[in-house]
């Protein structure tokens, strides 16, 4: 009687406990002080916000500021050694490999929006970018409405080519749209002459013009397609102990002014590996944004 | 696993406006149906003309053949299909190219053809070995009943070398549409495609790409069981493909 009393207390203090652990940690921070990894997505060639430098080394703009997460995880976790791995995603594995549990952040340029929401979360907007279109030069294209009857090519299945197929019908530009696997191919298009622009996000296009081979040939449109549109690093949905801690780091570094010195070192000086200058400051909506974080998808909330 | 099942995503309508994204992958689905036919097509004439020069006497033929055959398989379809889209236009003088190139429909075309000249290599090299597999009786036969070397092939080796490669052939009609997947490198947006498209928009990536597999496994099936038919249908009683 005694002794099953004992067991029967010693079972109470055990279940208690772990639920009590339970509590303090679950998903994604469990999971990284338990095995005392946290492991980062990137991508491979989404100049400057993660990609590949010439040793095979991701690196760029979102790359920085996870690192700066992952600073904050460490302490937050009370951690002497936080391992991170990395590893490679694309867009179509980024979803996956973030279900499964591979990753535990993607830093690259994902744009946040409500419709992906049901799938993952995203913490505070790191970058702002609007749809514009990049032609060449030469061919004059000063304005949307200078596109009526031409060849426009976007990449396949991103909110660029939908917004450009919504102003072709809403404007009735009659613009044959090509789409293109992906953003190189689709700069491949312009520069070969078989489209006379590219709609994309602006920022993407200035990447793809800093790094052709004559980058003086191309002109960004001052015509967008639509608002500036949220870019999040995205985390696991339904993980809101895991949320507070990243979306308390990122804010740290936004309004303490080390947000905008990790931007200018990427996106207003020479970056590797082939010295490219993206010459892009901060625009005035991303500033506002850095004052007061803000995860929200949708732009008309960043003004 | 952390992922927010959706299977009646399907149903729900696509960002472009199209309908639903079920839709959006029946037209790729379409898409990849007339894209694979045009390339069979073009693969059984050119592949059966090349199959057929490899096992003429004349040594011109055979050499014709043998680089034909060696050009189109020992390249990547993948590298074909970017140099007939991105490199060719170049190299032809300036209005030629740029012809080329403002064609509408560009990437349907040169997919067709690119895929049908590739599969064609391998349905040459198919027929070669069927009639090479025919006894030497046949040709000789013929030959002695003064058949010239075009009614030998047309009236004797063809139509035996055919029946005897029709299993073989009907593999090859089944790679040359999933092969189509890869022109989605040159902007054509035809099952796959759609499926990266509709996970792009939607995140909803094993739903479309479950979608896509079934669909593909759905008109292999029909496929298969056609080319079944036709075997059957063209089978000789007590020839080697005969029962």
């Amino acid at each position: 009687m005694k002794r099953s009393y004992i067991i029967g207390l010693a079972l109470a203090a055990a279940v208690g406990a772990g639920t009590a652990n339970a509590q303090e940690l679950t998903g994604t921070l469990k999971n990284i002080k338990e095995t005392g990894t946290i492991t980062l997505g990137h991508r491979d060639s989404s100049i400057p916000f993660s990609y590949l430098d010439d040793n095979q080394k991701p690196i760029g703009y979102a790359m920085d500021i996870c690192m700066k997460i992952v600073d904050a995880v460490k302490k937050e976790l009370k951690l002497d050694k936080l391992e991170v791995k990395l590893n490679p995603v694309t867009s179509a594995t980024r979803i996956p490999l973030m279900a499964n549990g591979t990753i535990d952040l993607e830093c690259g340029s994902t744009t946040n929006n409500a419709e992906r929401q049901k799938q993952v979360w995203f913490t505070n907007t790191h970058f702002l970018t609007a749809s514009r279109y990049v032609s060449k030069k030469a061919s004059k294209i000063e304005k949307i409405d200078d596109l009526k009857g031409k060849s426009v090519v976007s990449t396949a299945g991103t909110t660029n080519i939908k917004q450009l197929t919504e102003a072709n019908a809403a404007r009735n530009l009659n613009i044959n749209i090509i789409p293109a696997k992906d953003h190189a191919e689709a700069f491949l298009m312009v520069e070969t002459d078989r489209a006379v622009a590219f709609v994309m996000d602006d920022i993407l296009l200035s990447s793809l013009v800093a790094g052709s081979k004559a980058p003086g040939d191309y002109v960004i449109s001052k015509d967008a397609f639509s608002k500036p549109e949220p870019y999040g690093i995205m985390l696991r949905k339904d993980d809101a102990a895991f949320k507070k801690v990243v979306d308390a780091a990122t804010a740290a570094v936004y309004t303490g002014g080390e947000g905008q010195k990790i931007y200018d070192k990427w996106f207003t000086q020479k970056i590797p590996p082939k010295g490219l200058n993206l010459a892009t400051p901060i625009s005035p909506e991303l500033k506002n944004e850095f004052a007061k974080p803000s995860d929200s998808p949708d732009p008309d909330s960043y003004k | 696993m952390n992922y927010n099942w959706n299977w009646g995503i399907f149903f729900e309508p696509n960002p472009m406006g199209t309908g639903t994204y079920l839709d959006m992958l029946l037209s790729g689905l379409w898409l990849t149906i007339r894209t694979a036919l045009l390339a069979w097509i073009i693969a059984l004439v050119c592949g059966s003309i090349v199959g057929v020069l490899r096992t003429l006497p004349s040594k011109t033929a055979q050499w014709i053949g043998f680089l034909y055959v060696e050009f189109f398989r020992n390249m990547p379809l993948l590298v074909q299909l970017f140099l007939w889209f991105f490199v060719l236009p170049e190299l032809l003088p300036r209005a030629a190219g740029l012809w080329l190139k403002q064609l509408p429909n560009a990437p349907f075309w040169t997919a067709a053809i690119g895929v049908g000249l590739f599969m064609s290599a391998r349905v040459a090299v198919q027929l070669g070995a069927g009639i090479a597999s025919l006894p030497r009786g046949q040709k000789q036969a013929a030959t002695a009943l003064g058949l010239t070397t075009g009614q030998t092939y047309r009236y004797v080796l063809l139509p035996l070398a055919f029946r005897i490669i029709l299993p073989p052939l009907t593999s090859e009609f089944l790679n040359t549409i999933k092969n189509t997947a890869v022109a989605i490198t040159i902007g054509l947006i035809e099952l796959t495609g759609q499926a990266r498209s509709m996970q792009e928009f939607s995140f909803q990536v094993f739903e479309a790409f479950t979608a896509a597999t079934v669909i593909y496994l759905l008109i292999n099936i029909v496929v298969v069981t056609g080319m079944r038919f036709l075997e059957r249908r063209v089978a000789i009683p007590g020839y080697i493909s005969g029962k």
